[in-house]
């Protein structure tokens, strides 16, 4: 079981050597590869060797023929805090409703809370055929173990083909327990679902490695089929007004919760620390005036959550705190997405940026050296821009 | 009391490359790690023990042979024990599996009061084992921990939230997984190295923690890792000029929607 | 990078892998702010006693880890300086305090004073200066003078070292007037003796995160127990003390020159003028080639001297002084050169190399100016030649 290499092939060209990210592939005497205890099997060889010397060898468990067969149906864990449904939500709906038309399956969501209103109507109105709802004190606020414990009892009662639930802190908290308790594979944080046909199997994508790869994850042997999925990645469906469904209400016997929640604090900070932030918004002296800064704020929030930063020249002229400040006097950030609007892009800022993953630059001025270092550079006025920017965003 | 901390090694992905020619990973140079997140649960394994005392550190590591080097880490900080569990039967496990398998070995230890995890491991980035292993043991989980505090067969926990942090308790024993935020590990001393170093670690087999054959592995994983693939290459910067606002905005999005980085 | 090869023992290299990583991941986020706010590092001694790093020079019968030795010592305040000399020299002169124990205190004194220092549970200090006695120290006005079991210290020391945040101060006074430098003792005083207090913390124009104090005794009652050695014999403590101190302020010079040098380096790549980087200029490559030689020159020398006083030499002085002499003066240039590689944002508080210049030039003034080092190895040479001659 796990890697094995097919000495009569390998051609001792050491391509597979370079991309394990174990160091479990080494060359011998002779050029040719051999695998050590490093190995994880993860496959990330298998595509790197141009004779196909490589596979991952698993032994094959006899399928219990039939027994995947008695799931069907797609569900989609429906995120409800304070009898608000959370956004991602509606985008797993709108993706669900794509797969389970191709599976030819009801799609469904599962409610789970106490007393939280009716939630199930958006549900509806958002795709979902059928809403399984779950009401006990247990669940009034959100901890781990009743969750767990109340999906895992619906999947054992109603075994779906596939469950769904957003990657938000509370989806990766409490159904890595459910997969434990009903015996399935779970795949963390996708960003890509697609289903095949004859296998019926979902397919699976999400990055790792920091995001330095992606898989295509599958689990032919277990049901259901798994998966947390990112959220901004999918568009939310588009409600229909008045449209209906089934509601399938349940009694759960559920335990006490051993977490008790004494206090939550909502803390919606506008002013996300740029250091650490995954994606950052940073304003210039382009943006010309202190209130302008609520645009940059704006396209934050259109992006989910992002940080503000400015450069020193916004932060000197007092428009913003100097907390902000991104560059060789201010903070040194590497997030996801730099978006830099009115920023020329000075050396000193540019020591503070220049590593991020993808950066956008936003300027009237064509040569402004900060497209030197941008990935996408738009040349334009940023009030144009950036307000579109928001609407394509929100979109 | 009694802590398990349990850590990954891991690459140091924040060193990985992706070879434009090629478009696959570049490895060379990327140093092994403890996972940056375990440091943060041994670090506030190690302030509970400073505040609590005759309390005991256990680092558990499921891995290979060389993932000895963390454990080596951890006791020069000042873990008190450790584990490493390392056997071919484990090679391909997904986190069903690992999750398994490292509940099992904390079965074979000292019956702990907490038992601590990182956020999650910056390469397989799934955040499920500590979770998964929290089920296993059929103890509560608290992801996302940025604060304990422990009074007595309770812990006080704040958890972070998108929006906002919740406070919790919850009677021991319980599990955590543990955040950057929570605090700054600490560096190993002088004395922890030498002892460090001459640490010799017999690796614990499945056999020794009476795990079943039938769970453990990439036989036994639910989840296949059908193929890996580099994301799209990222493409030399770009210039857009003198089109409407909204079609280069719309562009855009679309753009990072498709690079899959919103 | 390439480096010559000082045949450093595995302990020290793992030493300075340690204090390499703690520098950057510890002060170097907080030594602008530390400059600018003149803040006592505390936490940071703290962090390194914890790493078991506050007892490198003291034996391991004390708590220590020092075995004979002294490069794990050098190179953590090398290590160290390299990033911040405010915080280096906060460290480094708990070993200038402790000394005088070392070299010659009673072993009651070594048991119970060294242990603390060692696992930086206390801080050390040491106290010689006063407002007229620097260069020349033997005219030193602090008096102590017995009564019963105890001694009776008044007067006041100047810019000391630690003054206020140590625990632990060793202090000099004279117990007979009428003997000169031969009529000065060595106490150790322990913070919160009454009639122990400190005057006010000084407004420095470099290394600022380092406490500078006054020490003032007003009918300060110290146990005759805290004598250390005899009467009459505390100047040559205070010499000997220096003597193998001084290569400590060379590790420090040799430090800070290499984080200056780190700096104009790592600039002159990325600094573009004429449409190149500076660097591609001879005129300024050149500049950089003369700091790197002589801050490898300047670390030759003193890890020469410090191996020679391991080695059990008896007769170091003139080079102890030698190497700081000629550390801090590379210091001082380099760091200056540094500032000249970086043009007007080198004068800026944004970059580092303006407070490493400031810092530098602390090097060539205390634990004995640069003029009074030249005086020793003048003075050296006369007695070695002399000696020579009547041969
Ligand atoms: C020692 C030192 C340290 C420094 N440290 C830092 C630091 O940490 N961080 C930092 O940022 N800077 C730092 N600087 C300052 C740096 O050199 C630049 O002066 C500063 O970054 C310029 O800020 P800016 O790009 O916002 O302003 P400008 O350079 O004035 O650029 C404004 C840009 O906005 C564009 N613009 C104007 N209106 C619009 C519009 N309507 N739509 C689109 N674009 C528009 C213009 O074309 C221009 O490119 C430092 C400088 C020194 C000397
Ligand atoms: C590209 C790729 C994608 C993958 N995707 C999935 C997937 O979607 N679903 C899936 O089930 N598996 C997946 N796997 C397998 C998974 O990475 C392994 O099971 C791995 O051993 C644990 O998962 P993780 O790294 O995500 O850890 P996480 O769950 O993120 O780790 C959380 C914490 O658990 C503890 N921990 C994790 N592993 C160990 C260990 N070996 N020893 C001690 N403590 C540990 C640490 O405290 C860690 O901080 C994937 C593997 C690869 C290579
Ligand atoms: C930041 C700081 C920290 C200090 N820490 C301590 C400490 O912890 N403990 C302690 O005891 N002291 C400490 N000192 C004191 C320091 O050691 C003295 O400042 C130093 O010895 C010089 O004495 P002085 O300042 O009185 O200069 P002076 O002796 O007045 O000298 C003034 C100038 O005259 C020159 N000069 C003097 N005599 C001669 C000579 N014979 N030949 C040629 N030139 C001569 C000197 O080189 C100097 O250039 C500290 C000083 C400072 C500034």
């Amino acid at each position: 079981m796990g890697l094995k290499i097919d000495l009569d092939l390998c051609t001792g060209c050491g391509a597979c050597v370079a991309v394990c990210p174990f160091c479990a592939l080494a060359q011998r005497a002779d050029g040719k590869v051999e695998v050590n205890e490093a190995c994880t099997a993860c496959g990330a060889c298998l595509d790197s060797c141009p004779v196909g010397a490589l596979s991952l060898e698993t032994e094959s468990k006899p399928l219990a023929m039939g027994a995947l067969d008695g799931y069907r149906g797609l569900w989609v864990f429906a995120e409800q805090r304070g009898g608000k449904i959370h956004e991602v939500s509606f985008e797993l709906l709108g993706v669900g409703r794509v797969l389970a038309d191709r599976l030819g399956v009801e799609l469904c969501a599962v409610l789970l809370g106490h007393q939280a209103g009716d939630c199930a109507g958006p549900l509806f109105e958002h795709g979902a055929d059928k809403v399984y709802q779950v009401d006990h004190p247990a669940l009034e606020n959100y901890t781990a173990e009743p969750y767990a414990e109340a999906l895992s009892a619906l999947i054992r009662k109603y075994k779906p083909e596939v469950v769904l639930a957003g990657a938000t802190s509370l989806g990766r908290g409490f159904i890595p327990r459910v997969a434990v308790q009903v015996n399935a594979g779970l795949t963390a944080d996708c960003t890509e679902l697609d289903v095949e046909a004859d296998s019926r199997l979902l397919i699976q994508t999400r990055p790792a490695f920091g995001g330095n790869i992606m898989a295509c994850i599958v689990c032919p042997d277990h049901r259901p089929q798994m998966a947390t999925v990112r959220p901004k990645v999918f568009k939310p469906a588009e409600p229909v007004a008045g449209r209906t469904g089934t509601r399938v209400v349940e009694n759960l016997p559920l335990k006490e919760p051993g977490v008790k929640v004494l206090e939550t604090v909502n803390a919606m900070q506008n002013e996300v620390n740029v250091a650490g932030a995954e994606f950052i918004v940073t304003g210039g002296r382009g943006l010309g005036a202190p209130e302008n800064f609520k645009l940059m704020a704006e396209l934050a929030d259109a992006l989910g959550g992002a940080a503000v930063g400015a450069s020193r020249a916004a932060v000197d002229a007092g428009w913003i705190s100097s907390f902000h400040q991104v560059g060789q006097t201010g903070k040194t950030v590497r997030p996801k997405i730099y978006i830099a609007c009115g920023v020329s892009g000075q050396i000193q800022h540019l020591v503070g940026m220049n590593s991020s993953d993808t950066i956008i630059a936003i300027n009237k001025d064509p040569d402004a050296p900060i497209f030197g270092v941008a990935d996408v550079g738009i040349v334009g006025d940023l009030f144009q821009v950036v307000p579109e920017l928001i609407k394509a965003l929100r979109g | 009391m009694h802590i398990v901390v349990c850590a990954k090694q891991v690459p140091n992905t924040t060193q990985v490359r992706i070879n434009p020619e090629t478009n696959t990973l570049v490895r060379e140079g990327v140093e092994s790690i403890m996972n940056p997140f375990d440091e943060n649960a041994l670090e506030m394994a190690l302030q509970l023990k400073e505040r609590h005392p005759g309390t005991q550190v256990t680092v558990l590591t499921m891995g290979p042979p060389q993932a000895v080097d963390i454990l080596k880490e951890a006791v020069g900080r000042g873990a008190d024990e450790v584990m490493l569990l390392c056997d071919k039967a484990f090679a391909g496990s997904d986190t069903w599996a690992t999750s398994y398998a490292l509940s099992m070995a904390i079965g074979k230890l000292p019956k702990p009061d907490l038992v601590l995890f990182g956020k999650q491991a910056i390469d397989g980035d799934t955040a499920q084992v500590g979770p998964g292993v929290a089920d296993w043991l059929g103890m509560p989980c608290i992801t996302c921990a940025c604060k304990i505090e422990i009074a007595g067969n309770r812990a006080l926990v704040e958890r972070a939230f998108e929006d906002g942090y919740e406070k919790l308790e919850v009677a021991l024993p319980c599990a955590l997984t543990v955040l950057k935020e929570a605090n700054v590990p600490r560096m190993a001393s002088l004395r922890g190295k030498m002892a460090a170093k001459k640490l010799q670690v017999a690796p614990t087999t499945a056999e020794m923690v009476g795990a079943d054959p039938a769970k453990l592995g990439l036989s036994a994983s639910p989840t296949r890792v059908m193929k890996i693939f580099s994301p799209p290459p990222k493409t030399g910067g770009v210039l857009w000029q003198g089109e409407e606002p909204a079609v280069m905005a719309q562009r855009l999005v679309d753009l990072l929607r498709e690079r899959k980085l919103i | 990078m390439a480096e010559l090869n000082y045949g450093l023992s595995e302990l020290a290299v793992e030493i300075r892998g340690m204090v390499r990583e703690f520098a950057v991941s510890r002060v170097k986020p907080v030594r602008a702010e530390l400059d600018e706010t003149g803040r006592f590092p505390a936490e940071i001694l703290r962090e390194l006693g914890k790493m078991d790093l506050m007892g490198l020079y003291i034996p391991a019968e004390y708590g220590g880890t020092f075995e004979g030795d002294s490069m794990p010592n050098i190179i953590a305040v090398e290590e160290l300086s390299r990033i911040c000399i405010g915080v280096s020299v906060s460290y480094a002169a708990n070993g200038l305090g402790a000394d005088p124990i070392l070299i010659g205190g009673s072993e009651e004194q070594k048991k119970k004073y060294l242990p603390p220092l060692a696992s930086g549970e206390k801080w050390a200090a040491y106290a010689l200066t006063e407002p007229n006695a620097g260069s020349d120290a033997g005219s030193i006005r602090t008096t102590a003078v017995k009564k019963g079991d105890t001694y009776v210290l008044n007067g006041t020391k100047q810019w000391i070292t630690n003054g206020g945040e140590a625990d632990i101060y060793t202090v000099f006074a004279v117990t007979d007037k009428s003997r000169g430098a031969r009529g000065v003792s060595a106490f150790i005083v322990e913070k919160g003796t009454p009639g122990f207090s400190f005057g006010k913390k000084e407004n420095k124009l470099g290394i600022r995160a380092s406490a500078t104090r006054e020490l003032i005794f007003e009918d300060c009652e110290v146990p005759a127990a805290n004598l250390i050695g005899r009467e009459g014999t505390g100047f040559i403590w205070a010499m000997k003390t220096f003597d193998v101190s001084r290569p400590g302020i060379a590790a420090q010079s040799v430090g800070l020159a290499q984080g200056a040098l780190d700096e104009a380096v790592a600039y002159a790549k990325v600094r573009e003028q004429f449409g190149k980087p500076i660097i591609a200029n001879q005129g300024l490559s050149w500049m950089l080639a003369d700091m790197a030689t002589q801050v490898e020159a300047a670390r030759a020398l003193t890890y020469a001297v410090v191996k020679t006083i391991d080695s059990g030499a008896k007769d170091y002085s003139k080079f102890s002084a030698m190497c700081k002499v000629f550390a801090s003066d590379v210091a001082m240039r380099v760091t200056t050169d540094a500032v000249q590689v970086f043009g007007g944002y080198g004068y800026m508080k944004e970059y580092p190399v303006e407070k490493m210049m400031r810092d530098a030039k602390i090097l060539q003034i205390y634990e004995g100016t640069n003029q009074i080092q030249r005086d020793i190895i003048g003075m050296a040479l006369n007695k070695e030649y002399a000696a020579a001659a009547r041969r």
